[in-house]
């Protein structure tokens, strides 16, 4: 057996370093920061977050504030999302384009009463924010500024997440709807709280101050623990997210890798007048030949991995860009593959090179696993 | 959990439990908690003959591919039927029901593998 240790030489931490510690969690390096990839067991925390509830500490992802009139029109220019038409108080996904029509980052925007909360990456901020601070350079009605390191966020995911952080809240949470936001105050701390997340279950984002943190950590798991709270690390959330058909920069985005061939082209406006990138990504969609990311469920029990290559009639045609077992898709070994287009309709059976061997492999619809009542956010 | 006495410790954190010319082997509870939830455990075939830290399988957790290493030279004479199916008795029991594959001893048991006690030290070393 070979199995890794971690070393933090050179990692930041989050405010809930020491709660992590505390609880046991396993500490790993991940966009720069500390970060706890699993506590009790990955497995257990992935079926606390779909039948219960589970906290996971995404402090390390960069939270940026944007202010001023021009900002709507000024981030409409740079993603492929609409950004202008978000009602107040509404949140949105949306992706930062490069030239040539690839990813630069896949983002949430947040639309507050006077301003903007802009969340990126953990490891896309150190590109994303000099990239954001030229782009608003000259635009004298748009304001950036960076709280990365200082506020902290808390999600709290899963069908009893509800019942979890509406009692600590002073607005109305509970009838918030999905994919909204409001501002008000978690056990007296002042608070954004939204309702999203990244894991295919109902639950709640909590954007406070690093100063608060631990506070609001530990109360909220004293207090949902009895409701089957239990905190979760990074290695349940890419489970979650997967199963749930939801993109991982790095993975099924990146910046050879358009929206359009990583699955999002739901979330590309062709209709917006101009925006970097919208030439490539228009004439990529008109031409239709591009490689594309595509679902599949292994016929065995052998996993796949990322970087695994993929073979159809003996000719390479792909890649595995992400891969699990997937607990909440029938505990079948799920991945996402890099294809040809010939080789992405469903139904069709491919191998993916294990250790030398071809293990057989179905391409599926995504999302792999969708909660009951789900639907997806425009 | 402690290492049980009496049994013999590899380097690679694999166990070997030898009953007269036969090895029982498995990998430690160190490994296994350091592997986190196992999902695939790929073993050496009945009648193949393996050498002396030849690398002779992987374990698959959730996150990651493990080689498997042999510590004892000798021929497979038996695998664990129950990891195919239920891979994770590796993290509920590593040293009893998680046990991995035996074999008929060809040369003796190797002189570099660990009493529990010196395998405790290393453990505590890394």
């Amino acid at each position: 057996m070979s199995p890794s240790t971690s070393s933090g030489q050179g990692l930041a931490r989050t405010p809930l370093y020491a709660e992590h510690v505390a609880l046991g969690g396993r500490m790993v390096g991940f966009g720069g920061f500390e970060m706890p990839v699993q506590y009790a067991g990955i497995l257990k925390e992935h079926d606390a977050v779909r039948n219960r509830a589970g906290m996971f500490d995404l402090s390390h992802m960069a939270q940026y504030e944007l202010r001023g009139a021009g900002v709507a029109a000024w981030a409409d220019a740079l993603t492929v999302n609409e950004v202008g038409t978000m009602k107040s108080l509404q949140a949105r996904y949306n992706i930062f384009t490069n030239e040539r029509g690839g990813c630069h980052d896949d983002v949430l925007f947040y639309r507050l009463a006077d301003r903007w909360l802009l969340v990126v990456n953990a490891g896309n901020a150190a590109k994303m924010w000099p990239y954001l601070q030229a782009a608003a350079a000259g635009h004298a009605d748009v304001e950036l500024r960076s709280h990365h390191g200082s506020r902290a966020l808390i999600a709290v995911q899963g069908p009893r997440a509800v019942e979890i952080v509406a009692p600590l809240c002073d607005i109305d949470v509970a009838s918030m709807k999905y994919y909204f936001c409001d501002e008000g105050h978690v056990d007296g701390a002042p608070a954004v709280i939204a309702r999203t997340g990244y894991t295919g279950e109902d639950g709640f984002e909590l954007f406070v101050e690093g100063a608060d943190a631990p506070r609001l950590w530990n109360l909220l798991l004293e207090r949902g623990a009895p409701l089957g709270l239990e905190p979760a690390g990074l290695g349940a959330r890419d489970v979650l997210r997967l199963e749930a058909g939801m993109p991982l920069y790095g993975h099924e985005l990146e910046e050879d890798i358009s929206p359009l061939a990583g699955g999002q082209a739901w979330a590309v406006k062709f209709r917006k007048p101009g925006f970097v990138g919208k030439a490539a990504l228009v004439s990529q969609h008109d031409a239709g030949d591009y490689d594309r990311i595509a679902g599949v469920v292994l016929e065995g029990r052998v996993p796949a991995r990322a970087g695994y290559a993929v073979f159809k009639d003996g000719e390479r045609i792909g890649e595995v860009r992400s891969a699990s077992l997937a607990p909440s898709a029938g505990n079948r070994n799920v991945a996402t593959v890099l294809l040809k287009k010939s080789a992405a309709e469903l139904g069709t059976v491919l191998g993916i090179e294990v250790r030398g061997t071809l293990q057989d492999a179905t391409v599926v619809a995504l999302p792999f696993y969708r909660r009951p009542g789900a639907r997806k956010d425009g | 959990m402690s290492n049980p006495e009496g049994l013999k410790y590899s380097k690679d954190h694999e166990w070997a439990k030898f009953d007269g010319d036969v090895a029982t082997i498995g990998i430690t509870d160190y490994a296994q908690n350091s592997l986190g939830d196992i999902v695939y455990v790929e073993l050496p075939r009945v009648g193949q003959s393996l050498a002396e830290h030849a690398q002779i399988g992987v374990v698959e957790s959730v996150k990651a591919v493990s080689d498997l290493f042999n510590p004892v030279a000798g021929e497979v004479v038996e695998v664990n039927p129950v990891l195919e199916k239920d891979p994770a008795a590796v993290n509920r029991d590593a040293f009893g029901e998680g046990w991995m594959y035996k074999i008929k001893v060809t040369g003796g048991a190797p002189g570099d593998l660990l009493s529990a006690a010196d395998y405790e030290k290393l453990v505590a070393s890394i």
